[in-house]
């Protein structure tokens, strides 16, 4: 797996924060370095995959707080619930639910010892 | 939007906008008439139609807009004039025109639906000052205004208009008394028997009954407003009297243009509701028929029906009305179904069962062969009206022992279901709907109780038949295969009472094992088997936004375990998991835990010192509390150190839980007050701080009658009394306000305690998932009574339990805040961004009034 992303050589990994920073089965929000984008890590240990990245800016609200919404499913597939207004966004490609002509920035993401890397 | 009226079109004029003149109009636009006739309305009161047989809730709660059967909108949709507050002078029967006070409006044809006055004996003194009558809203604004210094009332009048006055009366605190000419109450509705036990039942409420009392003079009274003085020289005073003594029919009208007119007063109509003028119609109270006035809704409602088929050249006919009326009436269940008192069908029998325990008197009149019912009577429980109205109004033959209809049902009473009534059986005699209707709009595809209603209007006018509505819906419903999906989302396919069940019985203490154990097995199937299939999918289940902190409640409820501890983190809404509430720019708000809204100097001075040093908005909320605006995640920890050192603590402003009890100053400064209302609110905040439960519960004390801590407003109400403490429970204000119910009177404080205890645990136990106590309430079975039976007579057995639980929670409670700043590991989460300390940048701020706001 990882000698085949490595294959991609576009691809860089970049590491954002640690392992430790996450919180299981819920988000945290962490900076994408050197851009102005604030990314939410959705960790869901014992999943797989057991981590994902969408961005933190709520389209709908305006307000950087998607990492802050509570984890969940619908009818299997893992979704970010938005805290304040409550639209779903499906965390695999970042679709809202309620209006699929609005999508959330996705990155890939993984977990690497102590490392959360994220592909830019 | 309807089609316009042509211009050439009839015109049509309807006299009074009350219940039965407004039905008219639903009637004819149901019919099209609308478009056939130009249609003018007029109304001589303030308001369109409003709801006069729920008239007496105005004083508890009710206002003219939540009485009001339809809206000035509905009129001009229709293209119907509808001109309210105008009254019509003269009818001039020579050019066909009504004169009112604007002009003069010609008609083609005319309908009078003026309805009644109030009868006011002919007393020398019944014109003073605070004599008054009850009828209109404007009647009930009058009273309430004479109320004001008033003490005491009395209402001349002990029939069921007169009791309707009477509770209006308590219902603005006044002592009360009913003054009737007959020697029993309601008269016409209860024999002797019957109305020894109303007596009996009515007085205990507080209310004192003259009977057999005629008053010869009002006067000027010495302690008093007013003095009766009745026929034997005795006297009663009182600060105002409302007389209640029966209806007149408003005939004036029609008198002054020469229709015919009974000797003893109305309108005299024919079968097809035609006066003498066949250009003339006449509906309502004002109509008489057969020399009958019909002073219920009900024919009021047939009456314009056949009235609206009249005008549209239908053939519908009036044939008289049932006079049989279920009421309840200062709390006490009156019943009367056709020939009452046995007095209109000779050779007719009776059975008849009184027990003086528990006040309930049942009567039954039957045909000599016992073989029908031609009647019966019903004081203080009306529990057994639908089932024998269905045996009298359809005429099914009596069960072999009529008696057992009317015993106590612990002796199997032979029940009469749904599946037993015929399909032309009434269900609703106001909108006259049947069976068969319900039957009809349930096989055009209506699926619940609520979508019935509104295509039928069944149980929409008095309301008196919504159980029996129900029980026929949902047997019709059962009957063609119809379950009603309760499950809480797509993960679990139980209700939330049942989750709370299974987690108590099964002591599960997480959510995973919850999901685990009792999620649906593929996330797909709403209402599928709840039987776990382990291991069927690689994926294991996530939950979602709805049942997590569902059963993050259940759990905090039953195990009271912390919501910041690493397993139930992820359950909560973000305020929950942060302890904050998110305001829209994604800030927080932070509320400390101010009891009774009692605070010292020192503290206010901290949660100002707070306020400034992080620049927060700083606003006085309507609990009687300070909340912070601005704090941003990684501030909340910091704010929360300096409001812990200065001794405060966390107010839960963010959960389903208990948030705040309002008090007003009480005995220990009010000169009013009769009881320490802050002492007893700080006590109960002390003690249900930290209670989590389907929703936020709201409390307030107030010392006095005056109420000023608007305990009435809030799920748990408590007001001082000399004696103690009177508790209301489920009131709400919000969105759909609720005046909470009064509970239990006289408490002492550790009664008022144990029984909010037991109140509080149930409905945490039984309650939807957001389900504020006032919904809870309503949709709860059996209603208030119910619910008396469970918290103060303990007839389920389970007060013991639910003082329990809710010990544990007060033993387990813990401040959040504190139990956070404590662990180094729970502290980490409370950080903007995990990868670097800046504030997010993205939250820009502007100054108002001197504080900042979101830009």
């Amino acid at each position: 797996m990882n000698t085949a992303t490595a294959l991609k050589s576009e691809v860089t990994w970049q590491t954002l924060c640690a392992k430790a920073d996450l919180v299981a089965h819920s988000g945290v929000a962490a900076w994408l370095d050197g851009t102005d984008t604030q990314v939410a890590l959705l960790y869901l240990p014992g999943r797989t995959p057991e981590i994902y990245a969408v961005a933190n800016h709520d389209p709908f609200s305006n307000a950087n707080v998607l990492a802050r919404g509570i984890v969940g499913d619908i009818k299997g597939e893992p979704v970010i619930a938005s805290p304040l207004y409550k639209q779903h966004f499906r965390l695999r490609d970042g679709v809202c639910v309620e209006d699929e002509s609005v999508h959330l920035r996705t990155w890939e993401v993984k977990i690497e010892g102590n490392d959360v890397m994220i592909s830019t | 939007m309807s089609m316009p009226t042509p211009p050439n079109a009839p015109r049509l004029i309807v006299i009074g906008n009350g219940m039965v003149g407004h039905h008219l109009i639903e009637q004819l636009v149901e019919l099209g008439a609308h478009r056939q006739y130009a249609i003018i309305v007029f109304g001589e009161e303030r308001h369109p139609a409003y709801d006069r047989v729920h008239l007496s809730e105005y004083f508890s709660g009710r206002d003219a807009q939540s009485l009001a059967l339809s809206s000035t909108d509905y009129y001009a949709e229709h293209g119907i004039e509808l001109r309210i507050h105008d009254s019509v002078t003269a009818i001039d029967r020579d050019t066909n025109e009504v004169v009112t006070e604007s002009g003069r409006h010609p008609y083609d044809r005319l309908v009078l639906a003026t309805g009644s006055y109030p009868f006011v004996p002919p007393i020398p003194g019944n014109d003073r000052e605070k004599c008054l009558v009850y009828r209109t809203l404007d009647d009930l604004d009058a009273i309430r205004e004479a109320a004001e210094d008033a003490t005491t009332g009395v209402v001349v009048g002990g029939g069921l208009l007169g009791l309707e006055a009477a509770n209006a009366l308590r219902g603005l605190n006044l002592d009360t008394a009913v003054v009737e000419f007959a020697p029993r109450l309601m008269p016409m509705q209860v024999d002797a028997e019957g109305g020894k036990l109303l007596r009996e039942k009515i007085e205990a409420l507080g209310v004192q009954v003259l009977t057999d009392r005629a008053t010869q003079r009002i006067e000027a009274g010495e302690t008093s407003f007013h003095r009766m003085v009745f026929q034997d020289d005795k006297m009663l005073e009182t600060d105002l009297i409302v007389f209640s003594a029966g209806i007149r029919p408003r005939d004036q009208l029609a008198r002054d243009c020469a229709l015919e007119i009974g000797e003893r007063g109305g309108v005299v109509i024919d079968d097809r509701c035609l006066t003498s003028d066949p250009a003339i119609l006449a509906v309502g109270e004002v109509a008489l028929w057969n020399q009958s006035i019909f002073g219920l809704v009900a024919p009021g409602y047939q009456m314009a029906k056949v009235a609206a088929a009249t005008l549209t050249e239908g053939d519908a006919t009036f044939t008289g009305a049932d006079m049989s009326t279920k009421l309840k009436l200062l709390g006490v269940d009156v019943g009367a179904i056709g020939d009452a008192h046995g007095d209109r069908t000779p050779g007719a029998r009776t059975f008849r069962y009184l027990d003086e325990i528990k006040q309930e008197y049942r009567k039954l009149v039957v045909s000599s062969d016992a073989k029908k019912l031609l009647g019966a009577m019903l004081v203080g429980d009306n529990a057994t009206y639908d089932t024998l109205m269905q045996y009298y109004a359809n005429g099914l033959e009596l069960p072999e022992d009529p008696a057992s209809l009317i015993l106590p049902s612990s002796d199997g009473a032979p029940t009469l279901g749904p599946d037993a009534l015929p399909e032309t059986a009434t269900i609703c005699s106001c909108h006259n709907v049947t069976k068969g209707d319900i039957c009809a709009t349930l096989d055009d595809g209506a699926l619940d109780l609520a979508s019935v209603k509104g295509e039928t209007k069944a149980s929409t006018g008095c309301g008196g038949c919504a159980a029996l509505l129900k029980s026929v819906v949902d047997h019709e419903l059962e009957a063609r295969g119809v379950e009603v999906d309760q499950s809480l989302c797509e993960h679990f396919a139980h209700t939330r009472q049942e989750l709370y069940s299974i987690v108590r019985v099964e002591g599960i203490k997480t959510f995973s094992e919850l999901i685990e154990k009792h999620g649906t097995t593929t996330g797909h199937g709403l209402g599928s088997s709840s039987a776990p299939k382990l291991g069927s999918s690689s994926a294991p289940k996530l939950g979602c936004d709805i049942c997590k902190p569902a059963v993050a409640s259940i759990l905090a409820a039953c195990f009271n375990e912390p919501i910041t501890d690493a397993a139930h983190v992820p359950l909560q809404d973000t305020n929950d998991t942060f302890m904050a509430n998110m305001q829209k720019n994604g800030t927080y708000s932070v509320v400390p835990r101010i009891p009774g809204g009692e605070i010292t100097p020192e503290k206010l001075i901290v949660l100002g010192e707070v306020g400034k040093k992080y620049g927060l908005y700083t606003k006085i909320t309507g609990g009687q509390r300070v909340d912070l605006f601005g704090a941003q995640l990684h501030q909340l920890p910091d704010i929360w150190g300096e409001l812990i050192e200065a001794g405060f603590e966390t107010g839960h402003a963010y959960g389903k839980a208990t948030r705040t009890v309002k008090s007003c100053v009480g005995s220990t400064w009010c000169r009013y007050g009769v009881q320490d209302s802050v002492g007893m609110a700080i006590r109960l905040e002390e003690r249900y701080k930290g209670l989590r439960s389907p929703h936020k519960l709201k409390f307030a004390v107030s010392g006095c009658t005056r109420e000023c801590a608007e305990a009435q407003s809030k799920d748990v109400g408590v007001i001082a009394t000399e004696h103690g403490w009177n508790l209301y429970v489920c009131g709400n204000g919000g969105m759909r306000p609720r005046h909470a119910e009064l509970f239990a009177t006289d408490l002492d404080d550790a009664q008022l305690i144990r029984t909010i205890d037991r109140f509080l645990m149930f409905y945490i136990r039984t309650a939807d998932r957001l389900q504020r106590t006032s919904v809870w309430r309503e949709n709860l079975d059996g209603g208030l009574a119910y619910l008396k039976d469970v918290v103060l007579d303990d007839s389920l057995g389970l007060g013991d339990a639910l003082e329990a639980q809710m010990q544990h929670v007060i033993d387990t409670y813990e401040c959040e805040w504190a139990n956070t700043l404590s662990s180094p590991e729970k502290l980490t989460r409370f950080r903007t961004f995990v990868n670097d300390s800046r504030p997010d940048p993205d939250i820009i701020v502007t100054e108002e009034r001197g504080q900042l706001r979101p830009a």
